[in-house]
């Protein structure tokens, strides 16, 4: 066994094991590819029965009625009420958790709080969808007239709340990033707590609370259980948060529900509408990322 | 490395620690009914079937019963593509389906399981209706109707909104009802609360003071304290849905036959058979149980005669 | 109008604003914690009563007396066991590859970049991917609708949270550890698998729990793949069909009798109480065996 024999055994064996963990790597690439495959083969099949200008502005969605209308609109707009409803809940209540936790909060009431903000976060979306359907309606059915059994708005403050420690933990570290040396310099010229809070640090972490905004609206888009159980299956191009609608998430599952026939027009839908779906949350998740980036380059 | 081992194997090891404590035992019996056995379609039909897989199971504990809900119309799919054993089917089996299965070599028996009365429903709120004409229904549900409000209806109701509630098109249900009010089958406005999950009706109407919908009486008498039930008047006059008026037929139009089409393949195996024996004789009293009406006896027995080759007290004692 | 020993009214009417803004910022917090609160709350008084010893060893039934979890609970574990058993070797090889392989090139640039944006994908694109491959394409080796389907799917889901969490469970090691061992003459890999491996493997367990917990509260992909039917049996093996704690909570959840509502809110206890152990063994874990280089 000479010493170069042996060394060249090492090197082919060193060789073998970073090419597998190459691999093991590359597998992230396999999945997005296989995402992006099968979404745009099944999508072509749908597109070609239907046309791409009548699927982005048709206004009407009845691919389970005859006559088939395929305006993806109505979906579109149903995740964009939910989404909206969500974030006018977590937007200001995460900022300013998010302002409380960083400037105002007493050790002992981070060590609490901040736990149960992570615990709010891990709580999964069918609880949350339990959640507005028997407690949040019944509610909210007191409170505001006409509200519809199955609804935006319970769904969209349940899902708010979901996202909420998004927004705040991702603005929380935004802040503490910023440099003590701009608060300090700015109670030294005397403003109070609330204004060196609101117009020195917040500004100056306002690419960081941007992306936490921009995230979490994503992940509002992409929810699907809370939607499926609390806001109905009605296609329907609305802004009124009292009437039953129906997201792009929530549609994929009502025709997941029954077996839809492989290679069918309804079956293909799916694809069109997952497709959407993916691109409107990429597109969110790299504007977003490119927001955090951007403000880490300025203060790292 | 040593210290993290152990947890991680053990949470490794459980499922198939279960795998050999859960599964084992398959036939272990001499004669033991084993096997499985697919169902899918209506979810009409689907509380029927639900009970007779849990009770079928409950007798044959080494078969195993599954049932989805696809919609009769899903589940004709999955039947002719020979996916599942037994069809669940709120309506007969269209001619265009038939074809299908003849195109794929596939045979089947179409066996009566029970009788529903198609309901009308509304929440219990609506104190001003008692029954609606079938005129009044078609208005309502006819493909283009712009009806939104109670006092589009009938002179002398309220002005309140009218929101509807009812199957999609998968739905045997909505087969059925299109083609009985509207006179075509399919035809049907497109902008209500469509649903083959009929719980999310009974729920949709539960909790909306103007609701209407349709859906198979089962899913009323298993809410009758939440909902209301209305009558509907065919021409002879109001009839409201029991379990007498549809024995007897006198709930017209709405008043039909539920369905489970076996594929002739599947009867070979013993325990599909068995289980189709099981849903003809047992099975009324489950019909019953969930709501719906059972054939009389002898209409059972008819049924039993049509199964090809039905083996002779296959099924062992409970 | 300033007077000697009074504060300026002006600065006054900012430290109001000042208060009102502390009160108003602690109430959006407060927002939170009380929602979850209530929310918890109203849970436990619909579900706690019918956490029996039959709830877990009865299937599901017609009849809510009878109905329990047995068949999701022996699903939701076998999910978690073969989740476990894909994600860890796969997410660790790849999370060392980055970190201790991969050059600073456009390579790892891509990969990375990947990574980061799959972790955003909504959970079901990765349902529709495994309809599309698992139960479709892939149906003759999976068995269809299977528990290996609903866990390759989860799998794929929670790939990405696992790496980068053991990417950074691996940047945490020193590099005066690395540098030490390849003083002595150690390869690349015998660097990687006795010296930073073990240093990283609390961090490394910890976000493979903290995935894991993610994968089972996950519902969507589970319907895509099919997995909402009657199912009153365990899985025998991984080609069997299965149903999970999440999708009969939802399937519980969307039957309007009081009774399934329950049945829904005990089930989600059963849940949440897994979940919780979950992490609470994961930060154990953290906080155990942290070292403080």
């Amino acid at each position: 066994m000479t010493l170069t024999g042996l060394r060249a055994r090492r090197k082919l064996r060193e060789r073998a094991i970073g090419g597998l963990l190459f691999a093991a790597g590359a597998t992230s690439i396999l999945t997005t590819a296989g995402i992006v495959v099968v979404l745009l083969v099944e999508s072509a099949g749908f597109f070609r029965h239907v046309s791409v200008v009548e699927f982005l502005t048709g206004t009407t969605w009845t691919p389970l009625f005859r006559p088939q209308h395929f305006g993806v609109l109505p979906l579109v707009a149903g995740s964009f009420l939910v989404a909206l409803i969500a974030s006018v809940v977590a937007l200001p209540l995460g900022l300013g958790a998010a302002i409380y936790l960083n400037e105002y909060a007493p050790n002992r009431a981070r060590s609490i709080l901040k736990p149960t903000l992570e615990i709010l976060a891990g709580v999964p979306s069918v609880v949350y969808g339990y959640f507005a359907l028997t407690f949040m309606t019944p509610v909210l059915q007191h409170l505001v007239p006409g509200l519809s059994m199955f609804n935006a708005l319970s769904a969209g403050i349940v899902v708010g709340i979901m996202i909420l420690p998004l927004v705040a933990s991702l603005s929380e570290d935004a802040m503490r990033a910023v440099p003590r040396a701009l608060s300090e310099g700015s109670y030294a010229l005397g403003a109070t707590r609330w204004e060196t809070a609101l117009r020195v640090v917040t500004p100056a972490a306002l690419s960081g609370i941007v992306a936490s905004f921009i995230l979490a609206i994503s992940r509002a888009v992409g929810e699907t259980m809370a939607v499926v159980l609390a806001a109905g299956m009605t296609p329907r191009l609305t802004l009124d948060p009292r009437e039953s609608i129906e997201t792009m998430t929530a549609y994929i599952v009502q025709v997941s529900l029954g077996d839809t026939q492989f290679g069918s027009i309804e079956y293909q839908s799916i694809f069109a509408v997952g497709l959407s779906l993916f691109a409107v949350t990429l597109v969110m998740n790299i504007f977003g990322r490119w927001f955090l980036k951007r403000f880490r380059q300025v203060y790292a | 490395m040593r210290r993290f081992g152990w947890p991680l194997l053990a949470a490794l090891t459980l499922p198939v620690a279960l795998f050999a404590c859960g599964g084992g035992g398959e036939g272990a019996e001499e004669g033991a009914l084993s096997g499985s056995i697919e169902l899918d379609g209506s979810s009409t039909v689907y509380p029927i079937s639900e009970a007779l897989a849990e009770e079928f199971q409950a007798a044959h504990p080494d078969t195993r019963v599954t049932v989805g809900v696809s919609g009769t119309g899903g589940g004709f799919k999955r039947f002719c593509a020979g996916e599942i054993d037994i069809a669940d089917a709120s309506r007969p089996i269209k001619d265009e389906e038939s074809a299908d299965c003849a195109a794929n070599g596939i045979t089947f028996t179409e066996i009566r399981i029970a009788w529903d009365g198609l309901s009308v429903i509304t929440n219990p709120e609506n104190d001003f209706v008692d029954c609606l004409t079938v005129d009044e229904l078609k208005k309502i549900w006819e493909p283009g109707s712009t009806v939104n409000n109670w006092s589009q209806v009938r002179a002398g109701f309220p002005d309140k909104k009218l929101t509807l509630f009812g199957p999609g098109t998968d739905s045997g249900t909505f087969d059925y009802f299109t083609e009985e009010i509207a006179g075509e089958t399919g035809a049907s406005r497109a902008d209500y609360t469509a649903s083959e999950d009929d719980n999310v009706l009974v729920q949709g109407i539960e909790g909306e003071p103007e609701a209407l919908g349709y859906f198979g009486f089962a899913y009323f008498e298993q809410n009758a304290d939440r909902l209301r039930l209305l009558g509907v008047d065919g021409g002879q006059g109001c009839v409201e849905p029991s379990v007498a008026t549809i024995e007897s037929g006198e709930y017209a139009p709405l008043s039909r036959p539920l369905f489970l089409y076996v594929r002739n393949d599947a009867l070979a195996e013993l325990q599909v058979a068995a289980f189709l024996e099981f849903a003809l004789t047992d099975g009324a009293e489950l019909v019953r149980q969930v709501g719906y009406i059972a054939l009389k006896p002898e209409q059972y027995e008819a049924e039993r005669a049509k199964i090809p080759a039905a083996p002779a007290e296959t099924t062992t004692a409970p | 109008m300033r007077v000697l020993g009074q504060p300026d009214p002006r600065l006054r009417r900012r430290r109001r604003i000042g208060r009102l803004f502390h009160g108003l910022c602690f109430a959006a917090t407060a927002v939170g914690v009380v929602f979850l609160l209530v929310l918890l709350l109203d849970i436990m008084i619909d579900g706690v009563a019918w956490l029996t010893p039959t709830f877990f060893t009865e299937f599901p039934s017609r009849i809510p007396a009878r109905a329990g979890i047995k068949s999701a609970l022996y699903g939701t574990v076998w999910l978690m066991g073969l989740v476990a058993l894909v994600t860890f070797p796969l997410g660790v090889a790849a999370a060392i590859w980055l970190e201790e392989y991969a050059g600073k090139n456009w390579i790892q640039t891509v990969i990375q970049t990947n990574i980061a944006n799959l972790a955003g994908v909504p959970s079901i694109v990765y349902g529709i991917l495994g309809l599309a491959v698992f139960v479709r394409w892939m149906g003759a080796a999976t068995g269809g609708r299977s528990v290996i389907s609903g866990a390759l799917t989860l799998s794929l889901l929670v790939l990405p949270t696992l790496i980068i969490a053991a990417q950074e469970a691996i940047r945490a090691v020193p590099g005066s550890i690395r540098e030490a061992s390849y003083g002595l003459g150690a390869t690349k890999w015998q660097t990687v698998r006795h010296h930073v491996l073990p240093n990283a493997l609390p961090g490394i367990l910890t976000g493979t729990i903290l995935a894991l917990s993610r994968a089972i509260g996950e519902t969507a992909p589970l319907i895509m793949i099919g997995a909402l039917t009657f199912i009153a049996f365990v899985p025998d093996g991984p080609r069997d069909a299965f149903t999970a704690l999440s999708i009969q909570i939802y399937n519980w959840a969307s039957r309007p009798q009081d009774d399934f509502r329950h049945l829904a809110a005990a089930a989600i206890l059963v849940l949440l109480l897994l979940l919780l152990s979950m992490n609470g063994l994961a930060i154990w874990l953290r906080n155990k065996y942290r070292k403080d280089w």
